[in-house]
């Protein structure tokens, strides 16, 4: 089996909310200091969906990452988790794009990778959330996708999808080859283990420019967008928390209630 | 080249009823619709839904085109994007709105990139730039730590709005509209996906989308038995129970009733956050609430930002004392 992961380098979602700012003039976030970018955490999942069909059927895991600048130690995680091949789309031609452009520039160096029976990405980025890449890539390629995956099984040689709706989840069976997104309900991703770190310390990932996969830059990044960025903000926090005392704990909780009933909130 | 005209919205129906999110749409296409001087129209597709249309028309929609087949039962990509093309080709609607639900989310980047526009998920908020008339869609985006402005220069433009994040109109069973039917072709050849079944993982009680209070725990609770105690306190308060990522991912409790960018979003009149840090992500969901109390032992914790009362404290100790004074209070 030959599978394909998307991965994407963004800034730590986990970096602490105080430490969020934006470069007004730029429509830029600043990257927080001293925090390096991370792999986007459903894109990790992304990776984990792919590893336990590996573990159960022996498979291909060639990593995909798309961006400029890429960080070596970061792209290569998936690599430490256990994923085979890591393949860079990186130039500065491929930055700034949106869904479209970004699809378009994955979707080509898919072609160009050639076999696959399944890709995996996350739902959605962790920086701009739009949740619209996979479903893209599978469009351009013409393959089914089935989006927000909690469970991948292989049965009869197509998947079994369990994807998430708001009161559940429904299953879907699709023929290969498929795109699917996975969702955080697929559990956690597995740590990288140390036998995993040194064999992908060792591997040289491939890199391809916009050349390598037959595309021109005005097609892809921020030449090749098809929706504008037009205002990057913060929204203006106001309001102060009243923060109820006690002697003990539990006398401000008791403090906590006797405020609510004040105010006539319970 | 036809023109684009006319603000086109995809409604949703489930358990025999309109979901809401039909009527924040056409609340949403009614605003925008007049500022174009356009019409708005409203899509239902699925299997026995044209007892629906006149609701549509109620709330805003001054045509309604309905798409039955057995084939649209239930929703599936290849099935909808299929139909949704078609239509969208003969009519030429220069606007396109959907839900941020589990339909819309697969429904519009899979139709927008058929389409060759471009989509905006997310949306809370859209308006018309002034010489244009193109739509710039407000989203939040870095997990809900900023908010983007995005347009598109591309037809139709789409965009998925969030639930709660416009208003319906009331329903008016006076206005007129005009109601068709679509007829459905769909070529079983080319479906590549089948539609299994589902499975309801619902808790029992109020829905936590209609609640007007909430119970949340995070990752403080530290188990499902610590849950418990947050049940208590919301049979006291007639409320729902709500929990950040870590229990849901930690398998404590449901993943349906996870609050959050990817999540539920709950707009109640009072949300008590329970042990939780109050990462973006989270607060993503729940800042649209009245008023939000919360009890964490950590006093720099982001949950301290949003809320307009707390306590900093361990939970384990400031409950119990919090849910008996409450009890009391609610009984007198």
């Amino acid at each position: 089996m030959n599978i394909i992961v998307c991965c994407k380098q963004v800034l730590d979602p986990e970096a602490p909310p105080a430490s969020f700012k934006i470069d007004a003039a730029a429509n830029k976030v600043l990257p927080p200091q001293g925090v390096p970018p991370v792999v986007s955490p459903f894109d990790e999942q992304a990776v984990e969906a792919a590893l336990r069909l590996k573990d159960k059927l022996g498979a291909k895991v060639t990593v995909l990452s798309l961006g400029n600048n890429l960080v070596r130690d970061v792209v290569k995680k998936p690599l430490s988790m256990g994923a085979d091949e890591l393949i860079l789309l990186e130039d500065p031609a491929f930055d700034g794009g949106d869904s479209w452009s970004t699809a378009f520039a994955l979707a080509q160096a898919i072609k160009k990778i050639g076999q696959y029976d399944i890709i995996f990405c996350g739902r959605q980025a962790a920086d701009w959330d739009a949740g619209m890449v996979g479903s893209g890539i599978a469009e351009l390629l013409g393959i089914p996708s089935v989006t927000i995956a909690k469970k991948v099984e292989i049965v009869d040689g197509k998947a079994k999808v369990d994807r998430v709706v708001s009161d559940g989840f429904e299953t879907v069976e699709v023929m290969l080859p498929a795109l699917i997104t996975v969702s955080n309900e697929l559990g956690e991703p597995r740590y990288a283990t140390l036998k995993g770190i040194m064999a992908a310390a060792k591997k040289k990932p491939i890199v391809w420019g916009p050349a390598d996969i037959g595309v021109n830059t005005a097609q892809v990044g921020s030449s090749g967008r098809r929706q504008r960025l037009v205002k990057l903000f913060q929204p203006v926090r106001e309001g102060k928390c009243e923060i109820m005392k006690g002697e003990t704990p539990a006398e401000a909780g008791t403090n906590l209630a006797l405020k609510l009933r004040e105010v006539k909130v319970i | 080249m036809a023109e684009y005209k006319g603000v086109m919205i995809i409604a949703e129906a489930a358990n025999d009823k309109l979901v809401n999110i039909s009527g924040e749409l056409l609340g949403c296409a009614r605003k925008l619709a007049a500022e174009l001087g356009e019409e708005v129209s409203a899509v239902l597709l699925g299997d026995r839904v044209a007892g629906f249309a006149n609701e549509l028309i109620a709330l805003g929609a001054d045509k309604v085109y309905v798409a039955e087949d057995a084939q649209l039962k239930d929703y599936q990509t290849a099935t909808y994007v299929a139909v949704m093309e078609k239509l969208v080709k003969e009519t030429s609607p220069r606007i396109l709105l959907m839900g941020q639900t589990a339909m819309g989310r697969d429904l519009a980047p899979r139709l927008a990139f058929r389409l060759g526009t471009a989509a905006t998920t997310d949306c809370i908020d859209l308006a018309l730039s002034p010489d244009t008339k193109f739509l710039l869609m407000t989203k939040p985006v870095y997990g809900g730590n900023a908010r983007a402005v995005f347009t598109t220069d591309l037809f139709p433009q789409m965009a998925t709005i969030r639930q709660k994040a416009m208003s319906p109109l009331p329903a008016d069973t006076t206005r007129q509209g005009q109601v068709i039917p679509v007829s459905v072709t769909i070529d079983p050849a080319q479906i590549k996906t089948k539609y299994l079944g589902k499975v309801k993982e619902e808790v029992a009680g109020i829905k936590l989308e209609d609640a007007q209070t909430v119970v949340a725990g995070g990752r403080g609770i530290g188990g499902p038995e610590g849950f418990k105690q947050l049940e208590e306190l919301a049979k006291v308060l007639k409320a729902a129970v709500g929990a950040s990522r870590p229990p849901c991912d930690n398998n404590w409790v449901p993943a349906t009733i996870q609050v959050g960018l990817t999540g539920k979003i709950v707009t109640p009149e009072l949300y008590i956050a329970v042990g939780i840090s109050g990462a973006s992500q989270h607060l993503a969901g729940c800042s649209g609430a009245k008023t939000i109390v919360a009890i964490n032992k950590d006093p720099e914790a982001n949950i301290f930002k949003e809320a307009r009362f707390g306590v900093v404290g361990d939970w384990k100790q400031v409950l119990p004392a919090f849910t008996a004074k409450v009890k009391e209070l609610l009984a007198g």
